[in-house]
């Protein structure tokens, strides 16, 4: 039986060889999965903001895309996962409302949560080998340890495989 | 005044309590006159918590919700969402509209809204909305100025996640203030949640000399 690890909103986990890691509701906010397929180490962070740097208030690491990435790199390599095998599959970054009126520092965040993030497992050398970002519709990911899928759920615009 | 939840006293909380009863009793009066129907409020509940915590408290999320976002600025800033499960929105733009019921039974729980609809949930949103942050200026004497309403059909937690993200930039916990309308007869069900940023509960405190 899979047992599934919850995975909210600024929280990150990480699960070895069986079970699936989730987090529900993606909005703007972007999910990194991480994966070492030779160990089978599973790693889920769910960020909200793009940076640790701007901010005063950073001690949750498992926030900001920059902060989480290390973090959740650290946690796996401790349990010996090889960080030459890591890969990465992204998934949220939506623009949940249409913002018509002013140019709002929010527009955009979905997109600069993840560039941010594209950037930061750049800078590790971890490849992005699937991303499902952008558009206006909240997502609900799933990552299985045994394989490293990562199914992606939205209302009305199907299920992805990723 | 460098200001955090864990300084917040039970005088506090009541303070924003009562607050939050003003404007939702404000919110529910104009919404029973639009509607020509009465409406039921519980009394307004002062939330903090984690974020991850979040999910647990409003619901899963993962949830389908039809909400309308805005925010407002003025001497107090914030967002405030109106969120109704999507029975009850199709419900009451038919009690607005004048239209046919929605039939559960026959239509799937959709999250197909026309144009129509949408606008007149955005009305809604935006009437209580801004019948409740009108009676929190006028209690306080502090200035708010609500901006347009935006509408949205999706996750809890993805709509969540807008004013959330706004709050991460100074705080891992959100504070908010939570009510609930309920029309019985008719299935309207709609929660309310208010959620003013950091320094603006030092502000609405100040003006009512409680700090």
């Amino acid at each position: 039986m899979n047992e599934v690890v919850k995975v909210g909103m600024a929280d990150l986990k990480v699960i070895a060889e069986y079970g699936i890691l989730t987090t529900l509701g993606l909005g703007s906010c972007v999910g990194i999965a991480l994966y070492d397929k030779t160990t089978k180490i599973a790693g889920l962070a769910h960020i909200m903001l793009p940076s640790s740097k701007l901010i005063k208030n950073n001690q949750n690491k498992a926030k900001f895309a920059d902060t989480a990435v290390e973090l959740l790199l650290e946690i796996m390599t401790d349990m010996k996962a090889s960080k030459r095998h890591i890969t990465a599959k992204i998934a949220g970054g939506a623009q949940m409302f249409s913002f018509k009126e002013k140019a709002s520092e929010l527009l955009n965040i979905g997109e600069r949560n993840v560039l941010a993030t594209i950037e930061t497992l750049n800078q590790h050398n971890i490849p992005i080998i699937a991303q499902d970002t952008g558009g206006s519709y909240g997502r609900t990911i799933e990552l299985y340890a045994e394989n490293g899928i990562l199914i992606v759920k939205t209302i009305g615009h199907g299920i992805k495989t990723l | 005044m460098h200001f955090s939840f864990n300084e917040l006293n039970s005088l506090h909380l009541d303070v924003l309590k009562e607050i939050g009863t003003i404007g939702a009793g404000n919110a529910a009066t104009s919404l029973s006159k639009l509607l020509n129907k009465r409406i039921d409020m519980n009394v307004p509940e002062i939330k903090i918590a984690e974020f991850k915590e979040i999910e647990n408290i409003l619901g899963s999320a993962d949830t389908i919700v039809t909400g309308v976002y805005l925010e407002f600025s003025g001497k107090i800033k914030g967002n405030a969402l109106f969120l109704l499960d999507t029975i009850s929105a199709k419900n009451l733009v038919s009690l607005l509209l004048g239209t046919e019921r929605y039939d559960e039974s026959k239509e799937k729980p959709c999250t197909d809204f026309t144009e129509l609809e949408v606008s007149a949930i955005e009305e809604i949103g935006n009437i209580l909305i801004s019948s409740y942050l009108n009676a929190i200026s006028s209690f306080t004497g502090l200035s708010v100025k609500p901006t347009v309403p935006y509408f949205a059909c999706d996750m809890l937690g993805a709509i969540l996640s807008v004013p959330l993200i706004q709050y991460g930039q100074t705080s891992d916990k959100a504070l908010f203030i939570e009510t609930e309308f309920v029309n019985g007869c008719d299935r309207v069900k709609s929660h309310f949640i208010v959620i003013p940023d950091i320094e603006s509960y030092t502000i609405i405190l100040e003006s009512l000399g409680v700090i």
